[in-house]
């Protein structure tokens, strides 16, 4: 049976593999969409943060012997206290100024971050095996789905929900979305709201340092990979709508299917479909699909 | 006879006085930051100064300044740098240029400005064929030998449908051509292929692709982190469990060394060079592990080799300010040096020398992080390459 001249089978594993890249792009831009919502930061910085969060995992592996399930939790962590020191040292300063100021100095160091891992672990990449327990597959008639992949769908999908969830629902939550509009009136309620700055900054950089190691046993863990994904991150959070939540997670689950899609349709155009996306919905809804009115 | 006798008396000071000092420079041109920079990159300039130490060019009086450059893979940079190296900085000899489309833009301004290119670095066999300029020379390897290695041995023993992953662009395309027409004049067939972004990340919408294509081999007309990046997710989707066969077209040892013996034992791929080939070569690459942590790759092997036979082409010359005269003497002399052994320049500036065929070894072969090659065969040159008279090189047919 085909669809638009697509056999079936092939068709619903190229949507399948667009959920798992979509899954990628939700957390990514879920982080970038945190940061940019409540500290108005355009953090250039989340790709080599991205890019950290595998490098840690694999230096964790080969220099401590730590697995990937405890670098699981700890890479994230390390990345975030990296993104907070950097926040307090570097990023507070620059609050008072205008966007164009943080982005200049987010995109400087991940440049610096890059050349840096560059320099000591070259350019091929570092090979990282998929844990023992989620090597495999099951072959779902269609198409052969690596038990691998269907682990980072479900843990994308907790993440994106536990982060929504947070932020829209609880009482911590309310007070950031609250500090963001009146940092002083929440301050004088005795909330310590440049900590809370900081430690948003930390969450959505330790956000980043997931997806990095999510990606460490798929691609190659590589100095490059931040740099080749976070303009694509971008066009996802602008097409979504800058510091929507919601908007980041669904299209970031969407266009890693409509890129999926395009894959098999007209493989060529496959690395500018997001831009062109980008281009149309900027021409008709400005804001992105989701982004309120400014 | 006053006159004779005045004439002789100057022309023996001439030749008793040692060869005049003269000045060369050469720009490496390659990829120092992107998906070619450790298979090229810094090893490249590395090695061309090895050669220049090795001639000992200053003992000579030849004096040699190495300079270096980024064309990040892209062939607007890197035409504008070697405009300017052409036109401003006085350089004679570009070299390396790994990604095609790169070298296929410099070969043309090399040859407008009348410069040299020894290029080691980039595939294609459109240089010494359809492009070919009388001021390019191709060392090391090309897409024509790298399908007369591989694509022929897979499918003489029994790889005989294909399906290609082909890097989008000049390189990929070339590789792609070349392999399909020694894969059919081997009885088999390429019943698909599918050209993806340069550089990727995510080949898993292609996999799927190729694995319901049905095809008995996947052939891998990519190279760099690209060729990593297929092969570590074909073996997640199970390609091999599920009974077709992948063929990395283009490996370099970098390549092989980043995925690890576990993923990679078994590939069988072409080289024009490892560093485990002989005392020679084991010498040489010790010397170079020692300068930059790693062993060399054929391509930063290909630069040393290329620069000392320039050097030697110089020399016998006597100067370096006609580049046509200099590529013609390169052409004359065999090319002979510890890499590749014995050689020579063909007139559409091929460079034949042995190919070999090589497996990477199982983990429980391999004793260290670089021994990862056990040899297959050895590919002689004549074989290996491309025949002149099928290149379509016009200059070197007229003749």
């Amino acid at each position: 049976m085909d669809i638009f001249g697509i056999p079936v089978q092939v068709l619903f594993g190229q949507l399948l593999i667009g959920l798992i890249n979509g899954s990628f792009y939700a957390v990514l831009s879920l982080g970038l969409a945190v940061i940019f919502g409540l500290l108005n930061i355009i953090n250039f910085t989340h790709g080599a943060q991205y890019m950290m969060g595998a490098f840690v995992a694999w230096m964790m592996l080969n220099y401590l012997g730590v697995n990937y399930w405890f670098a699981l939790v700890l890479a994230p962590l390390v990345v975030g206290a990296f993104g907070m020191l950097a926040e307090r040292l570097m990023l507070a300063r620059l609050y008072k100024l205008d966007h164009l100021y943080g982005l200049l100095l987010t995109f400087g160091l991940a440049l610096i971050i890059q050349g840096l891992f560059r320099n000591y672990y070259g350019i091929s990449g570092l090979p990282y095996t998929i844990p023992p327990a989620l090597s495999g597959g099951q072959n779902l008639g269609f198409m052969f789905l690596p038990n691998y992949r269907a682990w980072v769908i479900v843990v994308s999908v907790v993440v994106c929900f536990g982060t929504w969830f947070m932020i829209e629902k609880t009482k911590l939550g309310a007070y950031l979305r609250a500090a963001t509009e009146n940092p002083e009136l929440v301050g004088a309620f005795g909330i310590n709201v440049p900590r809370m700055v900081t430690l948003t900054y930390g969450f959505g950089a330790a956000l980043a340092g997931l997806a990095g190691v999510l990606a460490a046993p798929i691609y190659s863990v590589n100095p490059n990979m931040g740099a080749d994904l976070i303009i694509l991150v971008f066009a996802v959070v602008v097409i979504g709508g800058m510091g929507s939540i919601i908007g980041a997670i669904l299209t970031g689950f969407g266009l890693g299917i409509i890129e999926g899609l395009t894959r098999v349709v007209y493989p060529e155009g496959s690395s500018v479909v997001i831009f062109v996306i980008m281009a149309i919905v900027l021409l008709v809804k400005p804001e992105g699909l989701f982004g309120r009115q400014a | 006879m006053v006159r004779t006798l005045a004439l002789s008396t100057v022309a023996s000071i001439a030749l008793a006085l040692p060869a005049q000092a003269f000045d060369i420079k050469i720009g490496v041109l390659n990829d120092r930051s992107g998906t070619y920079a450790d298979l090229a990159g810094e090893g490249s300039v590395v090695a061309v100064r090895m050669a220049i130490e090795d001639f000992d060019a200053a003992g000579k009086g030849i004096n040699v300044e190495v300079i270096s450059a980024d064309h990040q893979n892209k062939p607007d940079i890197a035409s504008t740098i070697a405009r300017q190296w052409y036109d401003q900085d006085g350089v004679d000899v570009i070299m390396d240029l790994p990604t095609s489309s790169t070298a296929l833009a410099v070969a043309g301004i090399t040859a407008e400005m009348g410069g040299i290119m020894l290029n080691s670095g980039a595939a294609t066999s459109d240089l010494t064929g359809e492009a070919c300029e009388e001021t390019t020379v191709h060392w090391t390897y090309d897409t024509a030998a790298l399908a007369n290695g591989t694509a022929k041995a897979v499918t003489q023993s029994g790889g005989d449908t294909w399906f290609f992953l082909t890097a989008d662009y000049a390189f990929g395309h070339a590789l792609e051509r070349d392999a399909t027409q020694v894969i059919e004049a081997n009885g088999g067939t390429v019943v698909g292929s599918v050209a993806h972004p340069f550089p990727g990340t995510d080949f898993s919408s292609f996999i799927l692709q190729a694995q319901a294509s049905g095809a008995k081999v996947i052939g891998l007309a990519n190279a760099g982190s690209d060729t990593v990046n297929s092969i570590k997710q074909s073996s997640e989707f199970g390609v091999t469990q599920a009974g077709q066969s992948l063929a990395s077209l283009l490996m370099f040892l970098t390549d092989v060394h980043s995925l690890g013996a576990q993923t990679a034992q078994g590939l069988v791929l072409t080289e024009a060079f490892y560093w485990d080939l002989n005392d020679e070569t084991r010498e040489w690459s010790a010397r170079f592990e020692e300068k930059m942590g790693a062993k060399p790759t054929m391509v930063q092997a290909g630069n040393y080799a290329a620069a000392l036979h320039y050097l030697k082409a110089v020399e016998a010359l006597g100067s370096a300010d006609d580049n046509i005269a200099v590529v013609e003497k390169m052409k004359e002399m065999p090319t002979s040096d510890p890499l590749f052994g014995e050689g020579y320049v063909r007139k559409d500036g091929r460079v034949i020398h042995d190919m070999y065929l090589f497996e990477v070894k199982t983990p429980e072969e391999s004793t260290g992080e670089w021994d990862l090659y056990k040899t297959l065969a050895t590919i002689p040159g004549e074989e290996a390459f491309r025949a002149l008279e099928d290149g379509g090189c016009e200059f070197a047919m007229s003749e």
